[in-house]
């Protein structure tokens, strides 16, 4: 029976905290198991500096997503190349590994517009801010590739728990279950809705138990454990794909994690919650459990760590570099995609800024 | 009077805590409102003293906490929603033009709704995407909402606690970047400032300098600038965007014959639009030159490193003040 046709309180292990196998380790090849490490390691050692960039001041408002690696690494890891993603706005780690170079997702947190651009070839949608917003139209993408007939794509969506809540989530998860896309819904619950707990979004047991309301599969699974987070989305694309007699495309599934820090490098997470909560899901970090479990198995050792470490950290310099080296955008591309064309009236307005600068400099634009 | 010197986000907190002192109907509802006080910090310390029942954390749905409002302020509460950020109100915007507008005129007065829903606004603070933008209008439009934007700490309480004591309901919009930039005295007691009211903020001959909310300081630093060249502007500050107050408009137009209109929000449909038809209704003999309108453009809202381009500056103010002026 495949793994998503449990009980939703039933949520699907494969490593316990400290690597040690509990269930069914999934078919992955070596070289990708030691990808996941790596992409996981990466995402970590990325947000660290990340947040640090905006500390001292180099880049805006971030969103941190540590704790968070194994659900997204371990399930963006299962796509298929020909597969899409839609994100929020958390999904730095998924990201680069559908293909968004670092250093755009730095351009972005920087204000720049060109961090959206996506490079030709890679399935992503543009993090989505208002939260619950992007469900819909992954349910849309998905369905519109089905009416392409393009059975062999599967369209994959994240959301935190807070998003659940919104009306979106429901419309979504709703149209497809009465079009049966090929969708997976993957929320990421990590707890904490800004300074919300999940016990206050919703009475529910669990999130996977929404699903039954829609008519698709539900399934919990340890979201801090990449192996099961691998699993279950690699059965909930392949159902996407190819549903057998009688089932249905669509999955919702609840990855349960934490989110080790503040909400935004804005929040303050120490007002609204207790130490020792971080430290006891801190003790569920997925990245030494996966370590744990490579090195046990013959995967790694210690020469493997170091040279992946090395890797990480150069990897993630010389996007910062990349991404702080990248040009100002040119002002008047404020002007250039708000139409295919531009428009009389904002062309009218395009010259009138032009004089201005002309006249002024940017000094007459910018605040100190 | 005792009074204390407080910037315009601590003026909203305390507008709040002295009607919620007053009137046991009045409520605060939200994201993150309650044990943390509001990500701006609008409602700190309101949980600890009010407790769970009147700062309420709400699940994360705008549509339901403005919903929910409407029914609530149906059955006599004073509901007074929060929405983190006005980039957040539109999963709500139906509940706020299809009910929240129309309940009174829907059963002919015989249900009203004296909530105020507030949200921060406007550019200028490094945020990320959806997080700048100036939609007044769109409430603007909405026949049965006031629309308040305050510029002082004095106006924020005082306006504040009209809105709340308002028999109909009032979008409240805080002008986000200026919400720390300044401290103003602020009386510890009860006042208001009535809604529908412009106030002169300079008084000037030769020119009615229009605007509200964050733009009143580069207008106002632009005006001062201009005093060099020989221009002797006077700026009005709207305050209430709806109802709007024609009367201070017109007359300030009447002695000065030429007028400029400052706001973040584009250009097309924006504020300056209905101020220009209200003078050409109302003065159009006493018009001496074009009204300018310095304007966000007519394009979406910049990611942050070029927001200083999009938002009106100092020098294009002065520019747009220059052009009325010497036509």
């Amino acid at each position: 029976m495949s793994v998503l046709q449990r009980d939703p309180q039933d949520q699907v292990r494969v490593l316990d905290e400290n690597g040690t196998v509990v269930g069914e380790v999934p078919d992955i090849d070596d070289e990708t198991l030691v990808e996941m490490y790596r992409y996981m390691r990466l995402a970590r050692h990325f947000d660290t500096r990340a947040v640090s960039l905006q500390r001292q001041g180099r880049m805006g408002t971030y969103p941190p997503l540590s704790g968070q690696e194994g659900a997204q690494i371990g399930s963006a890891i299962a796509l298929d190349e020909q597969d899409w993603m839609v994100p929020s706005y958390r999904e730095h780690g998924a990201s680069l590994l559908r293909g968004l170079p670092l250093k755009q997702t730095l351009l972005y947190w920087m204000g720049h517009e060109k961090g959206n651009e996506m490079p030709e070839g890679v399935n992503l949608f543009p993090p989505a801010v208002p939260i619950a917003s992007q469900i819909p139209h992954a349910t849309g993408a998905a369905w519109a590739k089905k009416l392409q007939g393009e059975d062999d794509t599967a369209v994959i969506c994240y959301f935190g728990d807070g998003a659940t809540s919104e009306g979106d989530f429901h419309e979504g998860l709703n149209f497809a279950g009465v079009f049966d896309t090929p969708n997976v819904f993957f929320c990421n619950n990590n707890q904490w809705a800004i300074s919300v707990p999940r016990e206050r979004q919703t009475a529910s047991e669990t999130l996977a138990q929404k699903a039954t309301a829609y008519g698709i599969d539900g399934v919990q699974v340890d979201g801090m454990d990449p192996l099961a987070v691998y699993s279950v989305t690699k059965a909930a694309l392949d159902k996407a794909k190819n549903p057998a007699e009688g089932e249905g495309r669509p999955t919702l599934i609840e990855a349960v994690q934490y989110r080790f820090g503040a909400h935004t490098t804005a929040d303050d997470p120490t007002v609204y919650r207790d130490d020792e909560e971080v430290e006891k899901w801190k003790a569920k970090d997925p990245i030494p459990r996966l370590e744990s479990f490579l090195r046990e198995t013959g995967r790694i050792d210690d020469e493997a760590v170091e040279a992946i470490e090395a890797d990480v950290k150069q990897r993630v310099a010389d996007a910062i570099e990349a991404a702080e080296s990248d040009p100002r955008p040119d002002p008047s591309e404020m002007f250039n995609h708000a139409y295919a064309e531009r428009t009389p009236e904002i062309q009218a307005q395009y010259e009138e800024f032009e004089a201005l600068r002309e006249k002024f400099g940017d000094e007459g634009f910018l605040r100190e | 009077m005792s009074s204390q010197n407080l910037t315009i986000v601590q003026a909203v907190r305390d507008g709040l805590y002295t009607e919620m002192n007053l009137d046991d109907e009045v409520l605060v509802m939200g994201e993150d409102v309650g044990k943390n006080g509001g990500v701006f910090r609008a409602t700190e310390g309101l949980w600890n003293e009010f407790g769970d029942d009147r700062v309420i954390d709400t699940p994360l749905a705008e549509s339901g906490i403005i919903g929910t409002a409407v029914g609530m302020a149906a059955m006599g509460l004073k509901p007074v929603p929060e929405i983190q950020f006005s980039g957040f109100m539109y999963p709500g915007f139906d509940q706020i033009v299809s009910h929240m507008s129309r309940f009174r005129n829907r059963t002919r007065g015989r249900y009203t709704l004296p909530m105020v829903l507030r949200a921060p606004y406007g550019g200028g603070i490094r945020a990320p995407e959806s997080h700048s933008e100036s939609k007044e209008m769109f409430y603007a439009h909405e026949a049965g909402l006031k629309v308040v934007i305050p510029s002082t700490p004095y106006d924020t309480k005082g306006l504040l606690i009209s809105a709340i004591r308002d028999p109909d309901p009032v979008i409240f919009m805080e002008p986000k970047l200026i919400y720390r930039a300044f401290r103003g005295e602020v009386p510890e007691e009860e006042y208001t400032v009535p809604i529908g009211e412009a106030a002169v903020r300079r008084e000037g001959t030769d020119v009615s300098v229009f605007t509200f909310g964050a733009m009143t300081r580069p207008t106002l630093e632009a005006v001062e600038n201009l005093e060099e060249e020989g221009i002797d502007a006077e700026v009005v500050d709207i305050r209430t965007i709806s109802p709007l107050d024609r009367e201070t408009i017109v007359e300030s137009f009447k002695k000065t014959g030429r007028a400029v209109v400052v706001h973040e929000a584009p250009k097309n449909g924006g504020l300056g639009a209905e101020i220009t038809a209200t003078i050409q209704e109302e003065a159009l003999l006493y018009q001496e030159a074009p009204v300018k309108r310095v304007a966000g453009y007519d394009v979406p809202y910049p990611l942050y490193a070029l927001e200083d381009y999009y938002l009106p500056s100092v020098a294009r103010v002065e520019e747009g003040i220059r052009e009325a002026v010497n036509f």
